[in-house]
């Protein structure tokens, strides 16, 4: 049954080649249905593959040997991909409850998300091109989860790198979406440097890239700082990918793209993955703890600085793009205090609740017709039952609300960062508050209250017509995911470690790495404070915003404005970036470099004017070159016979 | 006395040579079919035959791979031919060379109605030479293979009779072929007189037992050789024959000639080289580092002067040359695995590449001037996608096989410790670069519509100051010129095209085009063949056709229309990308697989 681990990246890749043949003759939806059974393969080949794995015995499930595939070879490679010296770089999966983990949900989502884009880019004039990117993304990802080592993972990244530059300025006429998908590959760029050194380093210290190979000798990165410095650059791969400080802004601009693309690419999967870049490397981190002291304080200050942002965004995907890069920032908060598990457990779960709300919130503007401010909606729950009552369940479930899925995992992040830091707890569970008072302000902007979009705009833009509910294929994955939203804590329940998603992934991580000694006594009053702590966020929330829409002292510019951010970085780095371009573009490149290219040019010219002049066209000199070639090398062998 | 004195005759096996058998009973089955067919079918039946027996060959060869994969090489008929990997290697490409020369020669027969199957005859024949050279252990059987492979080729150059040019290039092949062949036996009686041995495996046996105290005799016989070899595989100074041969020779033949005559005579050069004379590496080393060096780059340096795009296949395949000789010089077994890689992607661009140059060059494959490739783009889409990525891989860009064999010769160099020589090389496929994207950017760019010059057609553009008579025979800073022009909004040009709107998708290359315009304005050469004495050499006329620069912008508007691609050319082209393109995506596999031919090689 592991073999159909294969079909997994497989699938979506075919599906990408058949819509790229035939996607636009198809049109619209069959493309669509194209790609979403390509990806709907894909997730039944990840659920066979998962019961396969868990049929194995534990330890076999265990990194070193994860990879057989149950052939009983000892590695499982496509092919050979790149044999230059000493690298030796092998298109080989590597399978094992982490990968496992991440190909389940991935495909899954991926797999609702492709059949609400059924529904949501009905009449978009590059129907087909939109799953052709889609698809195109779910291999990349796939690629990027199932490689067995850093330079094939490096090939998924860019893979999924490009694809959410093509889909974030898919609308790519107007300037914005232009200009946003530009921002977020340059952004991601930077990490990628990164991710390129981080791997050369590995190189030159370890010989090899294979993840387990390069574990197993990770003692050659002791010493030197050299450990710390490829954990550093791993995670400045992180945050790039990822959406942490330094390199976030990316995120909220990349939501010109399409409202499904924000959910799959920018929520659920493509962000995790500098989550689980670190979390594979794992072995790595625990070599550096001032590495990880690093991960954990920006995790920390992310997740603070994006929820006090999403507090005051009007749009209402922007404010979800910031509560995702919080939310990040809360998973990479646990991998900075070493509980990978609970990192995991909240991507998951993240998955799910984020899915949906972006899903949500693509129905709502669906319904009104591309409005996305929130001032201009209200009352929803009365036209979109559906939505609504979804969406209610992905609220408190990101609010932390017992026993909702995110209650579970961000207590067990919580718990975590309490027993390791307790400024950091401090810092966390006031996000905590703050995630919940944000995803309520939201919550009743957009469904409670009024009905303003009846109203025309201050701006003067006319009144929308009545909202209308989404087809069922819309419908569908919103109650699905609402479905996993509620139930995803089950998978991971803090007195059933021992059957859960803990112990599956034990062989990955190893309960060595981190082991929280709380009392149950502890343990119950840090979930009874995160209950207490979301529940308060929710009334403070519904005290201030469910009758008034307008709170300029609740959203000062500082906020609105991203703490300065973009006008930091302009300052810093654009303006003299541009000056720089400028520079080099009137006297290095006008000058040297153009001067170099017309040196080489007079030289050639001039000396093949000469050298051609020996190509007469006339036997006789031909000869003549020959003959004079022969004696020339002549004279050289006999002078060499003679010394 | 006389009477009782039996000459031995060796044993045969002839499974060991039955590739060679194939092609030459094939060849001699088809002469005899096709005299017998009518006219009209000559062709078609000769393709088909051809087809068949490239194929029976190419099963036998992959047989044999098995087979010496199996148990190994041996030697065979008096222990004259050797087969082991590396010549089964050359046998698995030659066969594929003479397929897809079959395929691309049908069209051009078609459109050129001269003669029916005889170049197919002579095609297999010469085929069956390259093969007897990569499998000879003696060096009478090379000097056998080669002017089997020569003589055929001659007459091949010469086969459309109605070109001079063809005669012109044949006789000047043949009279210069002649003399390296002469130079080349020559070196055979030398290194027999010094060694007592003509057998490749007895020489290297003697040269290890015994230490000439004079060895002023064998080192003379060696440099024979050593110039025969690089005659026949076109290194600098011995490759004056090249552009003539390959501009003159039919463009389906000139695409086999580079393919075959090349894989032949550096398998025989390989083998000799690395088996008999490998203690003697310390002196012929510096040589072989010496004629790599000129080779690569007056390769790559004429090239780029070059305005017929066959003589600049020419100068660039010389090029390629001094890339394989870095696998040469490198003298160890990594280096002619390397090398023989280097041949197999070489065989299927420069195969590929002829066949689109003999798609282009119209009835009377005359028309090869770079102003007929303008625009191909948007006339032929596919075929200029397929003649980019073939340009691209010679030029060793990456996803092709072109930049693996590229990266691997200059690795074997740089392992060698000859880190200038890789450094060379490198420097040169920079320059070869060039001439390759030039072409590139030509197809990509618009056709001149009735033969104006590119800025005239652009109204609203600001003038491009490529009015012909500004263009000197060389301005200081072509690249400057273009640069200036760009100039006044550096930043703003950049969100250009959004602004310009419904522009084709090509418009944002019109700068590329502007700056690659000017470049070739400075650096062609008009006429490489220059009159001596008042004598001029038909080929300098023919190279006197394309003129001066204007006519660059305003080609005659019947080459600028669309050429017909037949089906089988189209098979050829399709087959050569393909390979080039998967197995750039996926190098290992025949990485692996040259590399397991030289471990198989038995010296």
């Amino acid at each position: 049954m592991l073999h159909a681990a294969f079909l997994m990246p497989l699938l979506p890749l075919a599906g990408f080649v058949v819509l790229l043949a035939v996607g636009r003759r198809v049109g619209d939806p069959w493309a669509g249905w194209i790609g979403t059974v390509a990806v709907a393969g894909s997730f039944a080949a990840a659920c066979v593959t998962l019961i396969g794995l868990v049929h194995q015995p534990a330890t076999a499930r265990e990194l070193t040997c994860s990879v057989s595939c149950g052939t009983g070879a000892a590695s499982h490679a496509f092919f050979t991909w790149i044999p230059v010296g000493g690298l030796q770089v092998k298109a080989a999966i590597l399978l094992d409850p982490l990968s496992m983990t991440m190909c389940v949900f991935v495909t899954g989502v991926s797999m609702l998300i492709h059949l609400y884009s059924i529904g949501y880019m009905q009449r978009d004039r590059d129907y087909s091109k939109f799953f052709v990117y889609l698809n195109l993304f779910v291999f990349s990802m796939l690629v990027l989860v199932l490689a067995n080592n850093f330079l094939v993972t490096f090939v998924g990244w860019e893979g999924v790198g490009v694809c959410s530059y093509w889909l974030v300025s898919f609308w790519f006429h107007r300037d914005s979406a232009a200009s946003a998908g530009k921002k977020a590959f340059i952004y991601n760029r930077v990490g990628d440097v990164g991710f390129l050194i981080a791997v050369f380093l590995i190189f030159s210290k370890t010989g090899t890239l294979t993840y387990l190979e390069v574990f197993a000798h990770r003692h050659l990165l002791a010493g030197g700082g050299a450990a710390t410095a490829a954990v550093l650059l791993l995670f400045l791969a992180a945050t790039g990918k990822s959406a942490q400080i330094p390199l976030f802004n990316w995120l909220p601009d990349a939501m010109e793209g399409p409202t499904p693309v924000s959910a799959l690419i920018h929520a659920a999967t493509m962000v995790t993955a500098g989550v689980y870049l670190l979390c594979r490397a794992n072995p790595l981190l625990a070599m550096s703890s001032a590495g990880m002291w690093v991960i954990a304080v920006i995790g920390g200050v992310t997740a603070f600085v994006a929820a006090t942002i999403a507090c005051t965004q009007q749009d209402i995907k922007k404010g979800l793009a910031f509560s995702t890069v919080s939310q990040i920032g809360y998973m990479v908060l646990a991998v900075g205090t070493g509980a990978y598990v609970a990192a995991i457990f909240l991507m998951v779960a993240h998955a799910f609740y984020k899915g949906l709300l972006f899903l949500g919130a693509g129905s709502v503007i669906h319904g009104l017709e591309d409005e996305q401010d929130m001032k201009r909606m209200g009352a929803l729950r009365r036209w979109m039952p559906w939505t609504f009552g979804t969406f209610l369940f992905a609220w408190l479930a990101i609010a932390a609300v017992p026993p909702f899925s995110g209650f579970w995992a961000k207590g067990d992040i919580l718990s975590n960062v309490y027993a390791k830091n307790l400024p950091l707890y401090a810092l966390a569970l006031l996000t905590a508050f703050l995630t919940a008072y944000y995803m309520s302000r939201i919550f009743y902007l957009t469904f409670t209250g009024k009905a303003r979009w009846q109203e025309p705009a201050p701006d003067g833009s006319p009144a929308h017509h009545k909202p209308h509910e989404s087809p069922w294929v819309m419908r569908l994955p919103l109650v699905v995911l609402a479905f996993c939203a509620v139930f995803a804590g089950l998978i991971d329940l803090p007195w059933a470690h021992s059957v859960s998603l803990a112990a599956w992934l034990d062989p990955v991580f190893g309960n060595r790495l981190f082991d929280s000694h709380q009392s149950a006594s502890v343990q119950i009053a840090l979930a009874v404070a995160d209950g207490v702590v979301a529940v308060a966020a929710l009334l403070v929330a519904w005290g201030l915003w469910r009758r008034r829409v307008d709170r300029p002292e609740l959203e000062p510019d500082f906020l609105q404005r991203v703490w300065y951010w973009d006008n930091l970085y302009d300052a810093v780095i654009g303006r003299p970036g541009q000056v720089m371009a400028r520079t080099f573009a009137t006297v290095v490149d006008a000058r040297v470099i153009d001067g170099a290219v017309n040196g080489t040019a007079a030289l050639v010219r001039s000396t093949a004017a000469r050298v051609r002049r020996l190509q007469t066209g006339f036997v006789r000199n031909y000869v003549l070159g020959v003959a004079l070639g022969l004696v020339a090398i002549l004279v050289f062998m006999v002078s060499r016979s003679w010394s | 006395m006389l009477a009782t004195t039996v000459i031995a005759t060796p044993h045969i096996r002839y499974l060991a040579i039955l590739p060679e058998i194939v092609l030459l009973g094939g060849g001699v089955v088809l002469l005899a079919v096709a005299s017998l067919v009518r006219r009209q079918l000559r062709v078609r039946v000769g393709t088909l035959l051809t087809v068949a027996i490239a194929a029976g060959s190419l099963g036998v060869s992959l047989w044999q791979w098995a087979d010496v994969t199996g148990r190994g090489g041996f030697t065979a008929i008096d222990h004259a031919v050797v087969v082991d990997g590396f010549s089964v290697l050359v046998n698995i490409l030659v066969s594929c060379a003479v397929l897809l020369t079959a395929l691309v020669a049908d069209g051009y027969l078609l459109r050129e109605r001269v003669g029916g199957a005889e170049l197919q005859v002579l095609a297999l024949v010469s085929a069956s030479g390259a093969m007897i050279m990569g499998s000879a252990n003696d060096l009478i059987v090379v000097f056998l293979g080669l002017e089997i492979l020569s003589i055929a080729l001659y007459v091949l150059a010469a086969f459309n009779s109605r070109r001079e040019a063809s005669g012109e290039a044949a006789l000047k092949y043949f009279i210069l072929g002649s003399f390296s062949s002469a130079v080349f036996v020559y070196g055979i009686a030398l290194v027999y007189g010094a060694t007592g041995s003509t057998n490749l495996a007895q020489i290297a046996d003697f040269l290890s037992r015994n230490v000439l105290v004079h060895d002023g005799l064998l080192l003379a016989g060696l440099t024979l050789l050593l110039v025969g070899f690089s005659f026949k595989v076109a290194a600098v100074p011995f490759h004056m024959w090249t552009p003539d041969v390959y501009q003159g020779s039919p463009s389906p033949v000139t695409g086999f000639m580079a393919a075959v005559a090349k894989a032949g005579a550096f398998a025989a050069f390989l083998r000799v080289f690395l088996s008999s004379f490998g203690l003697l590496r310390a002196d012929w080393r510096p040589v072989i580092y010496a004629l790599a060096v000129v080779t690569l780059l007056v390769g790559a340096g004429l090239a780029v002067v070059q305005r017929d795009v066959k003589r600049m296949l020419a100068y660039s395949s010389i090029n390629h040359a001094g890339f394989v000789l870095l696998g040469l010089q490198a003298a160890t077994g990594r280096g002619a695995s390397d090398a023989l890689y280097y041949l197999f992607a070489y065989t299927f661009m420069v195969i590929g590449s002829f066949a689109v140059v003999s798609l282009i060059g119209r009835t009377g494959d005359v028309a090869h001037d770079l102003s007929t490739y303008r625009g191909l783009a948007r006339r032929q889409p596919l075929l200029a996608v397929c003649f980019a990525v073939l340009l691209l891989a010679q030029a060793g860009a990456p996803f092709t096989t072109g930049l693996w064999a590229k990266l691997q010769v200059v690795l074997a160099a740089v392992d060698n410790g000859s880190v200038p020589l890789a450094v060379i090389a490198m420097a040169s496929a920079a320059l070869a670069a060039f001439f390759y994207l030039r072409l590139a950017v030509l197809m990509y760019s618009p056709a001149p519509a009735s033969g104006g010059v590119l800025g005239e057609e652009e109204p609203g553009e600001q003038p491009v100051a490529l009015t012909a008579g500004t263009v000197g025979p060389f301005r200081a800073g072509p690249a400057e010129q273009a640069m200036a022009e760009a100039q006044p909004q550096p930043v703003e040009e950049l969100r250009a095209p959004a602004v310009r709107g419904a522009r084709p998708v090509w418009a944002g290359t019109e700068q590329s085009v502007a700056v690659v315009d000017r470049l070739n304005a400075a650096l062609l050469i008009d006429a490489e063949t220059v009159t001596v004495d008042g004598e001029t050499p038909a080929s300098a006329a023919a190279d006197q056709v394309g003129g001066d620069v204007e006519r660059v912008e305003a080609p005659d508007p019947a080459l600028v229309s669309k050429v017909p691609v037949p089906a089988l050319s189209a098979v050829a082209i399709g087959l050569c990308v393909a390979v080039t393109v998967v197995f750039g995506f996926i190098p290992a596999p025949l990485v692996d697989f040259a590399h397991h031919a030289t471990l198989l090689f038995v010296p």
